[in-house]
């Protein structure tokens, strides 16, 4: 039989019993539909992790070190000054950076200025690590929840707050066990109030820079600071104009910072950082030289080739590359959990085309008699019944794709109902992609085709004079 | 007169020959030799009854010859055809092009109608939809039933369902037409239109024809043989008088 007259018979046929037929298809889009919950919500919330990761910059970010940083001791420092290669020590200034900022794939590399410096507020000094934050940090996530603004420009005398500072500034420690202090409540006293920076400004000396180096830090600073240049002693007022909840340098680990300053501002401070010492006593030209410069890659997958291209140039590099591919397998698994669990409604749904199939095979005897008798071969009987599974399966995957797409969109509405409530961000973590619904017909297409294995052998089998009696 | 006039030209070739042919069932312990020993030739263009009671193995031997069971031993050969030698998916295909069945109960498919039941077998043989429609109205033109072609089978009377029966068994103009019992479940009138117009494919389109019946009366007013079985055997075998049978069916006409 030709495929159109086989699809013509089938749909008739389920026709025919109009209820049984229905139900059963129902069964198909019931199973369809949890594995398409089940996995638009796996896919879902992967994407709502990969979007959360790249926006926290965890992910996107490389920290660049200078080599010679790493085995920063004076000893090392001789040994090296012995014979260096100039592609193992290179130093982290202004034209590294311009360098790594036009590598492919590279959407910025800022230096990293951060120093531990004494803040006032209220005339009582508090001392603290600060950090410079470029402006496109604007788009991360931790400033999204951010009581008060981002800084107004980026050399604006503006200061945002970790929550932890801002908890010290008012004095106040959470309870132990007990709930978080609310940022708002935190924000609002502070808000728009003055910080008073001290800091000591580093400033070109008269004097020629010393040649050798130290034993210690404490010998290095005096002889290096003197030698090199002077050390002003200066104050900034700044404008607090946020309290963030969430910690944007998380990655820092004991370095995170707890104030943050527009990054232009930082620079033209002149800020004297602990790492200033040694790069600057070898430094030969007057450019600026970095500890450490924050890389950050056009997208997490690249971050890989930047590095090397970075290692290449001889420079010591950092990422949580290797945390983000744990976290893919993690996904990886869960959506094959998601999977099974969704597969287990549709095997059952399989069971009820076999049962379904085999009734009308009761039911059609006669019919499989007559037409064996006028003509049909054991193979057009088999391909009709195949057919009909087959009709059942697309028509339970489309309508099951349906109701899995609803159900989703339902769950999503729910729960960000609830995470309002809670005042948290609702977010959409629900996602049906193109591949998942035709995945999702396939699958149920090849589960009835299979399903329909067993009746339509038994209906090909059937003998003709036994069914042609059966009244 | 003394044969049929359109099966003049065929006269002298055979259409079915059996030898010796058995179909024995098993029933737990006992065997049930529904056709045991048969032994039968029908030439081409033939007119022949299969008699006997009920359980004589009438339908078994028509069943043999339909292609929808196979002997349990001796042979069956229908135009050059060794049927038990058939595979099955050949056997298939020779009851779709060789042969045409009608029964006692009509067995045309419910839920389809005239049109569709009697264009079916058009189906399995694969034939274009535009060209199954216009035979399909041919052939229930025939029998008289094309106003009736979009009706369902459930809204015709026993009389017309068997000439919609008779209209499938032709559409791919077998060369066979093995009827069981066609006027079993009709009234003698009905009965006589749906036999008249079994004779008139036996003598206008010269389809061999093999009728399975317990009415003697009705074989022997329109079969040019009658071969009648008990057991499974086969007890006798004569030819009617072509002229009598002629005389007798205007007779009852008239």
């Amino acid at each position: 039989m030709k495929i159109q007259d086989l699809t013509e018979l089938a749909l008739r046929n389920l026709r025919e019993s109009l209820l049984r037929n229905s139900l059963t298809t129902v069964g198909i889009s019931v199973g369809v539909a949890s594995l398409v919950a089940m996995l638009s919500l796996g896919i879902g919330l992967q994407q709502l992790a990969s979007r959360r990761l790249v926006k926290s910059g965890l992910f996107d970010t490389v920290v660049v070190t200078s080599r010679r940083d790493l085995r920063g001791t004076g000893r090392e420092r001789n040994e090296e000054g012995n014979g260096p290669t100039p592609g193992e020590s290179r130093v982290l200034d202004e034209s590294a950076r311009l360098e790594i900022e036009h590598l492919p794939n590279v959407l910025e590399a800022y230096p990293d200025i951060r120093f531990i410096t004494e803040l006032r507020y209220d005339d009582k000094p508090h001392l603290t690590m600060i950090s410079a934050l470029p402006s496109s940090a604007r788009s991360n996530d931790a400033f999204e929840a951010m009581q008060g603004s981002f800084f107004s420009s980026d050399t604006a005398s503006e200061a945002i707050l970790q929550k932890t500072f801002a908890e010290e500034l008012l004095g106040k420690t959470p309870p132990r066990g007990g709930d978080e202090l609310n940022v708002a409540d935190l924000a609002k006293p502070l808000l728009g109030k003055e910080l008073t920076m001290r800091y000591a400004q580093r400033a070109p000396g008269p004097a020629p820079p010393s040649a050798s180096g130290a034993d210690s830090a404490s010998a290095r600073d005096r002889d290096l600071a003197g030698a090199a240049y002077s050390v002003i002693s200066r104050e900034q007022k700044l404008k607090i104009v946020g309290v963030a909840d969430l910690d944007p340098e998380s990655m820092r680990g004991p370095t995170r910072a707890k104030v943050f300053l527009p990054l232009k501002l930082a620079e033209s401070l002149h800020v004297m950082q602990p790492t200033d010492l040694r790069e600057i006593s070898r430094a030969a030209s007057d450019q600026p030289v970095y500890s450490s410069i924050s890389v950050r890659v056009k997208n997490p997958t690249q971050v890989q080739v930047v590095e090397d291209a970075i290692k290449k140039m001889g420079f010591t590099t950092f990422s949580l590359l290797d945390a983000s591919q744990s976290l893919r397998t993690f996904f990886k698994v869960l959506d094959l959990f998601l999977l099974i669990f969704g597969s287990l409604a549709l095997a059952v749904a399989s069971i009820g085309i076999v049962n379904t199939l085999v009734m009308a095979i009761l039911e059609r005897r006669r019919e499989i008699g007559i037409m064996k008798a006028i003509g049909a071969s054991d193979g057009d009987v088999k391909k009709l019944f195949f057919a009909e599974a087959g009709a059942m399966g697309i028509l339970g995957g489309i309508a099951g794709v349906a109701l899995g797409w609803a159900i989703g969109r339902i769950i999503n509405f729910a729960t960000n109902i609830y995470l309002r409530r809670e005042s948290l961000t609702p977010d959409n973590f629900w996602s049906v992609p193109w591949w998942l619904v035709g995945l999702a017909i396939g699958f149920s297409l090849l589960v009835s085709l299979v399903s329909g294995l067993y009746p339509a052998g038994r209906a090909a089998k059937l003998d003709p004079v036994q069914a042609l009696r059966y009244e | 007169m003394t044969t049929a006039p359109a099966a003049s030209a065929a006269t002298h070739t055979v259409a079915i020959h059996s030898e010796n042919l058995c179909r024995h069932y098993r029933m737990g312990e006992t065997v049930i030799r529904a056709v045991d020993g048969v032994s039968l030739e029908v030439r081409a263009g033939e007119f022949v009854a299969l008699l006997g009671s009920s359980g004589s193995g009438k339908s078994s031997v028509l069943n043999l010859i339909a292609g929808l069971d196979r002997p349990t031993s001796g042979s069956v050969v229908v135009q050059e055809r060794d049927l038990a030698k058939l595979s099955r998916e050949e056997l298939a295909k020779y009851r779709l092009h060789v042969v045409g069945m009608v029964f006692q109960s009509f067995n045309l498919i419910a839920s389809m109608t005239l049109a569709e039941n009697v264009e079916l077998p058009l189906r399995f043989a694969e034939v274009d939809r535009s060209r199954r429609q216009t035979l399909a109205s041919e052939a229930l033109q025939r029998v008289g039933l094309r106003a009736r072609m979009n009706h369902r089978p459930s809204e015709l009377s026993g009389g017309e369902q068997q000439r919609a029966a008779l209209a499938r068994a032709l559409i791919n103009r077998p060369q066979l037409l093995l009827a069981d019992e066609p006027t079993g479940n009709l009234d003698s009138h009905t009965g006589t239109e749906i036999m008249n117009m079994v004779r008139e494919f036996n003598r206008e389109l010269g389809m061999t024809v093999v009728m399975v019946t317990h009415e003697r009366a009705l074989a022997e007013r329109y079969a040019q043989r009658m071969i009648f079985l008990a057991d499974g055997k086969l007890i006798d075998n004569r030819t009617n008088t072509p002229t009598a049978v002629d005389d007798r069916v205007r007779g009852g006409q008239s």
